[in-house]
């Protein structure tokens, strides 16, 4: 693992996300209503929406184009819906997030 | 010869250490206690009782100078020690030294003083020892003083309520969204603070302070958003660390607390640790039971026996009289975990349960707490609760039934079982009305106000009637607002308006929800909700927004967006177009054009350029044109009299005008209006959701046309001479879609469901009342009439909108 501090908690709103560019492709980094943070890829498997714009709720996101449900905790569409991001380690310590860019770099998200 | 321990700290973890190695080896020890408060060990967690008066110090304490002297225990209490010299084995104090052959660390842990300005000034308390407790009860003896704490955790919290039950005049800031967030969920958070508020405790979330105010003591602390509160005594409770000093000075591996490993011992082997001060496998304690059990273990290694400590999971309790509350286990979401989320809103109760693989592993609960015992037990011992799972969260006493059949459970009921809350009403009650004939939901209510008044107990008294009735009862197929309520659309907003319930967890509690931060479907109805009907109390939650109303622009399919600037009735000039033009150059947009409401659209700009291209447009007078909201999108004209041979009246003037008035409004669902300056209606009026079609005598004012999904005629909602009146019946209009209307309705769906004649007694045929809509629209204007762009034209929202990170910058390299 390659942990790289991408920001503070605080940078991105409650029940929210930001996005870290990458060369592959951007990765929404989210933010849920109790603080846990989480990353995967800001494409939406149904047409490509950016995840990272779509409403928080719970532990999942729904894409803003079609609202497709995702579950931040496995990258998996939710209910009758079948898909699936990547996810990426991601964790928070002393208020700082630190995404794994190792694998980032690599090019997993292509 | 004796051995000698030497322990800093005299606290509840070294006070329960000395008790269990004095009962094994009572001769074995010659014992120096040393403690920089001038007192021995007291019971640290009721100094709360005894800040609200419910307890005195002599109460509290738990070793008391026969203790010491009955073990001849050597006390040098007012003695702070200042260094460890572990070579010589020796700890020294400013008045001398003392040797060990075992040192036990008991330093507990200090509180956090947040860096402001003021923070030193007399008045400015932490609340940790008796000191900082005898201190507040000096200062509440003042006749009408003000105390503030910073600080809504759970000793701010205790600290806050022994305040007030002393007399003072308290309020609480919190920085955090809602009260105890580290212990409680934000729906019993909400009810915490309604509990709070009902004693008369001022509570103010969100709220960081800035600066503490006074000469030469504290008089008020001013917040970030400038708010002041006056203050004769700020008590700070922001948080604890562990005392480590000491041990950081000896050397000692230190992490957030001194490290210890399973046996209490430091990384000196002649040196333990015991308490808040410790990090045991990266973990810190802050409750009473975890530190008992470190004693155990720590008097354990001192007599040379095997002990390992682990740490158990801990349950809170507030210690506030007559706040019931309780949280255990982790309740945080995450895959694959439960919840079992119950409500009863007329007792103030809320309980929740996460389960995750068949195991109960956390639960918050207000309101009532007898059962938390009960869950902390299956919590601790991973209980399989498969079995029990659909009766879970009734406690214990629901436990060995098998009625798992929700309608089987209700025909179970006795007779005198309690269905209505609101109104009293028992199933005897509605039973004997249905045998009186009722067969309906609606005969039920109004024969009985079962179910009248918060619709909570619906779905029971439905099925207090499928059981009675059998099959001649067809449960009715009411569509719910999603799958987190079984209200509908219609229920929420008369239970809004008619309970005043003013913030998203008040509407969540109140009503029963069944998740606990909602969905994508309820978030932004009850968002838009909540600002119509409170304008001035209730927050807009941009979170709760779909992302065009949160980024102020239309997202289009490959994720860019478009931006159309206000031309205020379709009127536009040079300078505005030039403006119009050079932000096309200088963005590169791909595509330019006009739309079907008299607009230009400029399409294909990235996020992150849009507060980059309003501040350019913003410069050059160009506003948002709202064409991305569920608000006033435009308001098409034609050129009417001041051109046109046919004209007859100024209709372009007209709809300047009220889109002046109407813009920034928020509804719900888009408004599209028109005014066309003769019947041959150029603007195409007759298809808008107001359409305003102006002859010689006057205008003829249509609502409810739509030309999108449906296509349908406005119809005639009045005819006026003048156009103040044409204004005026407009905006009533408006306001009271605004008021009544289903979210994500049109007006033309909205008008079927209550009827055109309804909508003109409101707002033609009662003057009183169309000039009390147009009161409220502009009371709500007042605050939501801003342009977004202006807002967001600043460097804090170019930083937002743009990535957090590129990586693909650092990769090049």
């Amino acid at each position: 693992m390659s942990w790289l501090d991408i920001g503070a908690v605080e940078d991105i709103p409650r029940r929210g996300a930001r996005l870290v560019k990458t060369l592959y492709g951007c990765v929404a980094v989210f933010r849920t209503g109790d603080d846990q943070v989480f990353a995967i890829d800001d494409r939406c498997p149904h047409k490509g929406g950016p995840l990272s714009e779509g409403i928080v709720h719970g532990h999942a996101v729904t894409c803003p184009l079609h609202n497709m449900v995702i579950s931040l905790d496995s990258g998996l569409a939710q209910g009758a819906d079948v898909g699936a991001v990547v996810t990426y380690p991601v964790r928070v310590e002393a208020g700082r997030i630190l995404l794994d860019a190792r694998r980032l770099l690599r090019g997993t998200a292509a | 010869m004796k051995r000698k321990l030497v322990v800093i700290g005299a606290g509840m973890a070294s006070g329960r250490v000395l008790e269990h190695l004095l009962a094994a080896e009572p001769e074995n020890w010659d014992i120096t206690l040393f403690n920089a408060e001038p007192r021995g060990n007291y019971n640290r967690i009721m100094l709360s009782p005894v800040l609200s008066g419910e307890k005195t110090y002599q109460e509290i304490v738990t070793h008391d100078d026969d203790f010491y002297a009955q073990h001849k225990i050597t006390c040098r209490f007012g003695e702070a020690v200042v260094r460890i010299d572990r070579d010589s084995k020796v700890v020294h104090t400013n008045e001398g030294s003392v040797l060990y052959d075992k040192l036990l660390i008991a330093t507990g842990s200090a509180p956090f003083i947040i860096p402001v300005a003021g923070k030193d000034l007399p008045g400015v308390i932490t609340y940790r020892d008796m000191d900082d407790t005898q201190a507040m009860i000096d200062a509440s003896g003042k006749a009408g003083a003000k105390a503030v704490v910073i600080g809504g955790g759970l000793l701010g919290l205790e600290a806050a309520a022994g305040l007030k039950a002393r007399g003072m005049e308290v309020t609480v800031i919190h920085l955090m969204g809602h009260l105890m967030e580290r212990q409680l969920d934000p729906a019993a958070g909400y009810l915490l603070q309604k509990d709070l508020e009902a004693r008369g405790i001022t509570v103010h979330c969100k709220g960081a302070t800035k600066a503490i105010l006074g000469s030469d003591r504290v008089e008020a602390v001013v917040l970030e958003d400038g708010t002041v509160y006056g203050a004769d005594q700020i008590c700070m409770a922001v948080g604890i660390r562990p005392e480590t000093r000491l041990a950081t000075d000896a050397a000692l591996q230190v992490g957030r607390g001194i490290i210890v490993n399973d046996q209490m011992v430091t990384s000196d082997p002649d040196i333990l640790a015991v308490g808040e001060c410790v990090e045991h496998n990266a973990q810190l304690f802050g409750l009473v039971a975890p530190l008992y059990d470190q004693a155990k273990v720590v008097a354990a290694t001192l007599l040379g026996k095997d002990a390992a400590f682990q740490p158990v999971q801990t349950a809170t309790k507030l210690k506030v009289t007559g706040v019931d509350l309780f949280s255990a286990g982790d309740f945080a979401d995450a895959e694959g975990r439960e919840d079992i989320v119950f409500r009863d809103p007329a007792r103030g109760v809320y309980k929740r349960l996460v389960i995750e693989a068949d195991r109960l592993i956390g639960a918050v609960m207000y309101g009532d707490t007898g059962d938390g015992s009960w869950f902390f037990g299956l919590i601790k011992d991973g209980t399989d609760i498969s079995q029990m799972r659909d009766t879970l969260i009734f406690g214990p006493a629901y436990q060995g039934g098998t009625q798992t059949d929700p309608l089987a459970a209700v025909a179970a009921l006795p007779p005198d079982a309690e269905i209505c809350g609101c109104n009293g009403i028992c199933k005897g009650t509605i039973v004997a009305a249905i045998v009186g004939g009722a067969t309906s939901l609606a005969d039920i209510k109004a024969q009985t106000k079962a179910s009248a008044s918060c619709g909570t107990c619906t779905g029971l008294v439905e099925q207090v009637l499928a059981s009675t009735l059998g099959d001649a009862f067809k449960m009715p197929a009411a569509q719910p607002m999603c799958g987190c309520t079984d209200l509908t659309h219609e229920d929420v907003r008369r239970l809004i308006k008619g309970r005043a319930l003013k913030s998203m967890p008040a509407v969540m509690q109140e009503l029963g929800w069944k998740t606990s931060c909602g969905c994508h479907v309820c978030r932004p109805a009850l968002n838009f909700y909540l600002l119509a009907d409170w304008p001035e109390d209730y927050t807009d939650d941009a979170q709760s927004r779909f992302v065009n109303e949160r980024n102020h622009a239309n997202i289009q399919k490959d994720g860019t967006y478009s931006v159309v600037p206000r031309m205020w009735g379709g009127i536009t000039n040079p300078r505005e177009l030039r403006a119009i033009a050079d932000a096309a150059d200088k963005y590169a947009i791909p595509a330019v054009k006009v739309t079907g409401g008299q607009r230009i659209d400029l399409l294909g700009v990235q996020k992150a350029d849009l507060p980059h291209i309003w501040a350019d447009l913003n410069a050059a007078g160009l506003v948002s044109g709202h064409a991305y909201s569920k608000g006033l999108r435009t308001v098409k004209t034609c050129v009417g009299t001041d051109f046109c041979r046919f004209g007859t009246q100024d209709s372009t003037g007209l709809g300047i005008k009220l889109e002046k008035r109407l813009w920034g409004s928020w509804t719900p669902h888009k408004v599209k209006l028109a005014v066309s300056g003769c019947p041959r209606n150029c603007a195409e009026a007759t298809c808008k959701d107001v359409g305003i079609i102006c002859v010689d005598s006057g205008f003829e004012i249509g609502v409810g046309g739509a030309a999108g999904m449906d296509l349908k005629e406005i119809e005639r909602l009045a005819k006026v001479a003048t156009e103040q009146e044409a204004i005026d019946l407009t905006v009533a209009f408006v306001q009271l879609y605004r008021e009544h209307a289903k979210y994500l309705d049109r007006p033309y769906k909205w008008i079927a469901k209550v009827g055109l004649d309804w909508v003109k007694t409101q707002v033609v045929d009662d003057p009183a009342n169309r000039a009390a809509l147009i009161a409220r629209f502009d009371l709500s204007q007042r605050i939501y009439q801003r342009d977004p762009w202006a807002d967001r034209a600043t460097p804090q929202a170019q930083a937002d909108f743009a990535p957090l990170v590129d990586l693909t910058r650092e990769a090049a390299e």
